[in-house]
């Protein structure tokens, strides 16, 4: 077989044994999808109310933030889902079992090919269930069936993005509970961007960082998919991101992977 | 028991550091096709070190290392292809049941549905893990899991098996158990590197045993030749008072065994004309015994004895 091939087969194995570990332990991705659809509703019908009347917008309300925060809520999940992977491959670093993996003749990077993945898929599988109960409370886009495909694909585009950092940042840690903790100001940052209300309300030092953090871009072109906002060079930017995020992500992984102490 | 052709592991000059503390000392070993070789040693004597070194999962600082006549430093994934480990810890996978587990393991050594299905099979009824396949591993007894963790090791059919610890808080039964498949993989030709800090389970198991202390081999050769170096053990002798400690002590040439204790170990084979002449010794002097138990060598005779450490030599004399 060749490398490639290889790759491919044994990364397929190991995410195979992820989704496997996933659903005999699935208190993990439970989590990763209760905390956001809990923040939709406090945001919706606790805040929204006030919230909605701040937009600006001609007929300002509930029903108006509802639309506005959806796709802050789905990349706040997304950075619930990398925490959760972080938990995840801290946890599996502490069972012998990828020593083993480490003496077999087998493709390196699958270990961790496997996690992100698997991380990917549950956490897409977290967020149909957040829009699900969105459309539940009302929530009604405009998007089309392409525009459907976009937002997936930016949506799956940021947590790949995202699990190649907090795969890095499980391998970084010594203990589960470090692992939980490092990758918490991610999930703080949709809350200093345009997640949950304009950048335009913010005071200039923190609306300067919230208009050119990463999750700024990837929020807006959600939103404008979603809702017909304007995206502007918002996918762009995005993109460039999530391809810087996920290259560094990776490239930190790989080291804390072969630097790991044997057992 | 085959010594010609090229040895299964030759190891020479492996270094090894963590920080400032040096693990191993240039150890050098040779353990030939089909054989078993154990490493004998007290924890922290680099025994473990030494395994992760030859399964390829820490990088020496220094020295020659070939496995199945691979170059671990130059060829780490052809000496992955050769080799298994099994180590004290387990390494199975506590959410898959046992059957998947050996499945995971032929998906990834790339045998095929129907040979996976074949090895394992087979494994399981040789391990006697047939009733347990279909559950996941925390149901398991710690025998249990310790063969089910070597049985994913022999889905490769490797040449070579580290077995570092194998029966290190395993119950008596089940340490048995575990020496039978041993000696089964040894009558299937396979070689095996072994440590233990016990000397019976090296002496059931091992055609060679090698000490080691502080990183380096004192001393290496059969189960019957490393006895002879340690004559049997020792006597402890146990007295009323520090005043008679202390003249058995002068008697006897031994030092106190310290801390307080009121007891002095020497050296000895513990058989009937030993022990005669021991009392007689202690008799002359006019000393009075409180109490007096037979040890049988242990690891710590042997390694007493081999390391140089304080051992009552001139008294067995």
């Amino acid at each position: 077989m060749s490398t490639l091939a290889l790759t491919v087969h044994d990364s397929a194995t190991m995410l195979r044994r992820n989704l496997k570990r996933a659903v005999r332990y699935p208190g993990l991705t439970v989590i990763v999808a209760a905390m956001p659809i809990v923040f939709l509703l406090l945001f919706v019908f606790v805040f929204g109310g006030t919230l909605g009347a701040g937009l600006g917008l001609p007929s300002g309300g509930r029903a108006e933030y509802l639309a506005y925060v959806v796709p802050g809520i789905l990349v706040l999940a997304i950075t619930g889902g990398a925490q959760g992977t972080a938990i995840g491959i801290a946890m599996d670093m502490t069972e012998g079992i990828i020593a083993r993996f480490r003496t077999m003749s087998i493709a390196r990077a699958s270990v961790l090919t496997g996690h992100v993945v698997s991380a990917v898929i549950q956490t897409m599988a977290g967020l149909a269930m957040v829009v699900a109960v969105a459309l539940l409370i009302g929530f009604r886009p405009e998007a089309n069936a392409l525009e459907w495909l976009g937002v997936i694909g930016v949506l799956a585009m940021t947590s790949f993005a995202l699990s190649w950092l907090s795969i890095a940042m499980g391998l970084q840690t010594k203990t589960v509970e470090a692992a939980s903790n490092l990758p918490m100001p991610l999930m703080l940052l949709p809350f200093f961007g345009s997640g949950f209300v304009p950048v335009e309300s913010m005071p200039a030092g923190l609306r300067w960082f919230a208009e050119n953090q990463p999750f700024t871009p990837i929020i807006e072109t959600t939103r404008g998919l979603l809702t017909g906002t304007a995206i502007g060079s918002s996918g762009l930017v995005a993109t460039a991101w999530c391809a810087a995020i996920a290259l560094v992500g990776y490239l930190w992984a790989r080291t804390n992977y072969e630097r790991r102490p044997a057992r | 028991m085959t010594t010609t052709g090229t040895p299964a592991i030759s190891v020479t000059g492996l270094r090894k550091s963590f920080g400032p503390k040096l693990v191993l000392d240039g150890l050098d070993l040779t353990v030939p096709e089909g054989t078993v070789f154990a490493l004998l040693g007290p924890n922290g004597a680099g025994k473990t070190t030494t395994v992760d070194i030859l399964s390829t999962l820490t990088p020496a600082d220094g020295g020659e290392v070939r496995i199945a006549g691979h170059d671990l430093h130059r060829e780490p994934d052809a000496v992955r292809a050769s080799i298994a480990l099994t180590g004290q810890f387990s390494a199975v996978d506590d959410l898959l049941t046992g059957a998947e587990n050996l499945r995971l393991m032929a998906d990834l050594l790339h045998v095929g549905r129907r040979e996976g299905q074949r090895r394992a099979a087979d494994l399981l009824e040789r391990f006697d893990l047939v009733d347990a396949a279909g559950r996941v591993p925390s149901t398991y007894s710690g025998g249990m899991r310790r063969r089910l963790d070597l049985a994913m090791g022999l889905m490769g059919d490797p040449r070579v098996v580290f077995l570092d610890e194998p029966t290190t808080g395993l119950d008596p039964r089940s340490r048995r158990a575990m020496w039978d498949v041993v000696r089964g993989l040894v009558a299937d030709g396979v070689t095996i590197l072994l440590t233990t800090q016990y000397l019976e389970e090296a002496d059931q198991l091992a055609d060679r045993i090698g000490v080691l202390d502080a990183g380096r081999l004192v001393a290496e050769g059969t189960a019957d030749e490393l006895k002879r170096m340690v004559p049997g053990g020792h006597v402890r002798l146990e007295f009323s008072g520090p005043e008679p400690l202390e003249r058995a002590a002068h008697a006897l040439g031994v030092p106190p065994a310290g801390d307080g204790v009121l007891a002095l170990e020497v050296t000895g084979d513990g058989s009937v004309a030993a022990l005669k002449s021991l009392l007689a010794r202690l008799d002359d002097a006019g000393i009075d015994v409180a109490g007096l138990t037979v040890h049988t060598p242990d690891l710590d005779d042997v390694f007493l004895a081999l390391t140089g450490h304080p051992t009552p030599a001139e008294v067995t004399a």
